[in-house]
């Protein structure tokens, strides 16, 4: 809901979402397509369109397009099409993309988003195809001259279109991230924004509510989740603006100028495209052996809510911690090894507090952790057989990350064994007791609160080894008697 | 041997000479370096290769001195210059693509060369190979080694596959590879006096071929006789996996197919090929081969392939659209012509109008409007529909029959320069050859005999998909009865 100056509005936005496919070899040509690479050496005769060259299409990359369907609860086409998109670019080196456009490999889908609030939202999947990428034009690289680079051209892309489904910028926002976890999961795309792997084009209108369907402008190719949701919200204020000054919005497709935090229409000659798409007759119709289909869908990794529900069902975590926990695979698999014969909340404590502040603070992901599921374990161990106590347990945890050493190593180096010997405690009590004589007098007269003191003390007395519950039995003797 | 009587020989006769060892295969290059010299005036060869030809001739000796002689060693062919082949220069008979050497050499020409065939050199085509009349390539028009009783004037080999078929008629070749997308095989073929043949669509892979209309284009040989046609099949066809839409079904031995027998085959005979404008002579010629076939034994039928008038438009749809998007590559930006312009847009339209000709530029604008958006459905959609219904025709017509007797062309080579102005008057030389491509069937021109004026005449036999052995068998009986004599007013070598 955005407040307008004359009453409530809705922004209603639908995403396509362009997901490079992980895969080694282009989506029609053996060429490479490693990220990075000295431009135009990752480039085939087919990616650069020379005459008398054949796309032939790679079946990994149709196996990774159909397991993001799984995964997104798609319907899966046993007969596609590709079809090509034709307009002249410099980096379009064919005059046309290879795509999908009247049957497309996957149709409906969903995915479901969990709202802050506890809620969840389901947002549908109009469809997803195969097309390949462009290339890339490289304006700044000569005063009047525009350089190309073909290393991308003919890589393998999934578009993903949603339905109209999202009601705000914070929705396509938790939508984009749900969406981005699926894909990792399914290792079918690394959904890394940086390196252009995922971008997203943002069809934005908006209406009073309860009204129909406004006019959309599309904002193309934003290629960062903050930026999605700046574009949109910027997007929707601009149109709300237009109609309650009593303009019309126009049908348009513009640009995200991430500087400026603005969305601004896109150069004239970029408008209104006739594609004059047509089947590809370079290829054949793509047939999909159901069989294959029905392999995969078996063979489909457990996603993110299924695994959030197992989380809550099966290590009785609350819904809030399983989200954290299985927003990334890495991270629930992390968990999940860490929580292995102990308690799941401490595991999950740990993990969500200790772990990644240290992670955080390194700016790295689970992955490079400097302490490893099976350390971390240790470490709980430690805690709970009483070896050490959970406050000197943050201070290992700390040398853990500094070091990468085993916590029991730490432990034993430091000295910081936890003191469970009785006559070593009542000694260090007595002590106390002794120095402090005045203060146990001013106690036993009735000033209760001093008792805390004393525990405080006591433990500075053993640098904080002593075992806790043995200080309260023989302190709480002690001082009664 | 003497020049003349080498170059005398055809393919069957030239590879038992090798074999035997009565010349070597270095002389019948030679021979034939020579007759694509002589021929220079019929324009037949864009780029003459005689030193590669003298290369792989010294080479096919050496295979063949050791007794491992490959299927064509020795073999010298024309390449129609719309096969990519490495490091020479390809054109597409187009200024677009000056100076373009590919890195690459297409699967046909490759199985050529491993079978050991000799490369006389690239040969001249319409651009891009449209056209029927190889008089729209930017090297110059080509021209028919016939000529009219009486008559001088220069006439055209027909197109697109032109060139090649001139310089096999001319025996400035041994055989020859082309490529037919509406007859561009099968016409100068048949205007040349020469047997051409278009196999099913799949059978010769199209990688490394310069496109014009993906799903129409089809590679396919050229050759003096039906059996020098089998022979050449047998090495281009065969799956290729950088094809997509190269059959994936085993290569039979065409040559092994030409039995003589076609007794009890039935041939149809289409009632609607009999169109307006035809010939007497073609009309007569047509009724002489059911006749030769029906002495062999064979059962001309009557059958009715009511589509057919719809095919040359549905053509010339599906054509151009393909066309309009296979030639945007040619945009001036990584190879071939530009023309530089003060802005990326003038230099596209610069390029591309210096370096497409009128034909060229006709189709691509077709093409574009026939895919524009609120003409798509009107015009390709419907042609698509058309096209479905014309292979329909094909397969309910081979219910009953084995293969399709009909003319190859509705009349003679004409003279250069007629039909320019025209272009609906030359689009209708494909009448009778366009629905085998859009049916995808294998289809042959087989020379059957000589128009009043002196000009060879073919018969074509259409068959069904996969099924060139009866096209061929069928063929070579056509050959035997026909038995044409005459010979084109230009042979190399003096015809000896």
């Amino acid at each position: 809901m955005i407040e307008g100056r004359r009453g409530q509005w809705e922004a209603v936005i639908g995403l396509e979402v362009h997901a490079q496919v992980i895969s080694k070899a282009k989506l029609f040509s053996g060429a490479a397509t490693d990220f990075g690479a000295e431009p135009n050496t990752q480039v085939s005769p087919v990616d650069a369109a020379f005459p008398g060259m054949l796309p032939v299409i790679n079946r990994h990359c149709v196996e990774q397009v159909l397991k993001t369907g799984l995964g997104l609860a798609a319907e899966i086409n046993l007969h596609s099409v590709f079809e090509r998109k034709n307009y002249f670019y410099p980096d379009l080196p064919a005059g046309y993309q290879i795509s999908q456009y009247q049957q497309p490999v996957v149709g409906h889908g969903r995915v479901n988003l969990d709202m802050p609030d506890g809620t969840t939202r389901e947002i549908g999947i109009t469809r997803l195809h195969l097309e390949q990428d462009a290339g890339k034009s490289l304006h700044d690289k000569h005063p009047s001259l525009t350089y190309v680079d073909l290393n991308r051209a003919g890589v393998a892309l999934m578009e993903i279109v949603s339905e109209p489904d999202l009601r705000s910028a914070e929705e396509a926002g938790i939508y984009l991230r749900k969406l981005r976890s699926i894909l990792r999961y399914l290792g079918t795309c690394d959904g890394n924004m940086e390196e252009g792997s995922l971008r997203c084009d943002c069809n934005v209108s908006v209406r009073r509510l309860g009204e129909p369907l406004g006019t959309r402008c599309e904002i193309k190719n934003v290629n960062s989740i903050r930026y999605v949701m700046q574009a949109i919200e910027y997007e929707a204020r601009r149109q709300i603006e237009i109609i309650e000054e009593g303009g019309r919005v126009e049908q348009q497709t513009r640009l995200f100028d991430a500087a400026r935090g603005i969305t601004r229409p896109m150069r004239s000659k970029e408008e209104a495209h006739d594609y004059r798409y047509f089947p590809d007759p370079d290829l054949l119709p793509l047939v999909l052996d159901p069989d294959w289909v029905k392999r995969l869908r078996a063979e489909l990794p457990e996603l993110p809510d299924a695994k959030k529900a197992r989380l809550v069902s099966e290590y009785g975590l609350s819904a809030d911690d399983a989200d954290v926990l299985v927003a990334e695979k890495e991270i629930a698999l992390f968990f999940e090894r860490v929580a292995q014969g102990r308690s799941a909340k401490v595991a999950a404590n740990w993990i969500m507090g200790e772990l990644f502040g240290a992670l955080n603070r390194l700016g790295i992901g689970i992955e490079q952790s400097p302490v490893s599921a099976q350390q971390l374990g240790a470490l709980i161990d430690l805690i709970a057989d009483g070896t050490i106590s959970g406050r000197l347990a943050k201070d290992v945890f700390a040398e853990m990350v500094a070091s990468a050493a085993d916590p029991a190593a730490i432990v034993e180096a430091k000295g910081l064994r936890q003191v469970t010997d009785s006559s070593a405690i009542e000694a260090a009590i007595d002590t106390v007791l002794a120095v402090q004589a005045e203060k146990v007098a001013e106690y036993r007269a009735g000033r209760d609160k001093l008792y805390g003191f004393f525990v405080g003390q006591i433990m500075r007395a053993t640098q904080g080894k002593a075992e806790p519950t043995l200080v309260n039995l023989l302190l709480k003797k002690k001082l009664a008697g | 041997m003497s020049d003349g009587s080498l170059l005398a020989l055809n393919l069957a006769e030239a590879r038992d000479g090798l074999a035997r060892k009565v010349f070597s295969a270095r002389e019948l290059a030679a021979a034939y370096n020579d007759a694509v010299a002589e021929a220079k005036p019929l324009n037949a060869y864009i780029t003459p290769t005689p030193e590669r030809a003298l290369a792989m001739a010294d080479a096919a000796d050496q295979r063949l001195a050791h007794g491992d002689g490959l299927p064509l060693d020795g073999i010298p062919v024309a390449v129609k210059d719309l096969f990519c082949t490495k490091d020479i220069l390809t054109t597409a008979g187009s200024h677009i693509l000056d100076g373009f050497h590919p890195s690459y050499e297409s699967t046909v020409t490759d199985k050529l060369w491993r079978a050991g065939a000799v490369m006389l050199g690239k040969a001249n085509l319409d651009e891009f190979a449209m056209g029927s009349s190889s008089a729209t390539s930017w090297y110059g028009p080509v021209e028919n080694p016939w000529r009219r009783l009486g008559d001088n004037r220069p006439l055209v080999p027909g197109g697109s596959s032109g060139g090649s078929a001139a310089a096999v008629a001319a025996r400035a070749a041994l055989a020859a590879i082309g490529t037919d997308t509406g007859g561009s095989i099968r016409q100068p073929a048949s205007f040349c006096g020469i047997v051409g043949l278009k196999p099913t669509y799949g059978r010769c892979s199209r990688w490394g071929v310069v496109a014009f209309a993906s799903s129409l284009d089809h590679p396919g040989p050229m050759g003096r006789t039906v059996l020098d046609v089998a022979i050449m099949l047998g090495v281009m066809a065969g799956h290729d996996v950088k094809d997509s839409t190269s059959a994936l079904v085993p290569v039979p031995d065409f040559a092994a197919a030409l039995s003589g027998d076609v007794r009890r085959l039935r041939i149809g005979i289409p009632k609607e090929y009999r169109v307006d404008g035809m010939s007497g002579e073609i009309e007569a010629l047509w009724q002489q081969g059911a006749e030769w076939l029906r002495a062999a034994g064979a059962e001309p039928v009557e059958i009715s392939l009511p589509m057919t008038k719809y095919a040359l438009a549905t053509y010339y749809i599906i054509a151009p659209a393909e066309a309009s998007s296979n030639l945007a590559r040619y945009d001036g930006v990584r190879f071939g012509l530009r023309v530089d312009g003060d802005s990326l847009d003038e230099m596209y339209e610069l390029t591309r109008a210096a370096g497409f000709g009128a034909e060229v530029r006709r189709r691509v604008l077709i093409g574009t409007y026939v895919l524009s958006a609120g003409y798509y459905d009107a015009y390709y959609l419907k042609a698509q529909r058309v096209r479905t219904l014309i292979a329909r025709d094909f397969t309910e017509a081979f219910e009953r029959v084995d293969c399709i007797l009909t003319p190859t062309a509705p009349s003679a080579a004409f003279i250069i320069g007629e039909n320019t102005d025209d272009p609906i008057a030359m689009y209708l030389n494909d009448v009778f050859t366009v629905p085998a491509n859009l049916a995808g069937l294998p289809a042959i021109s087989v020379p059957a005999g000589l128009s009043g004026d002196g000009l060879p005449l073919g018969l074509q036999i259409t068959g069904r998909a996969f099924d060139e052995e009866t096209v061929l068998r069928v063929a070579q009986i056509l050959e035997n009865a026909a038995l044409v004599r005459h010979r084109p007013s230009f042979i190399a070598g003096g015809g000896g």
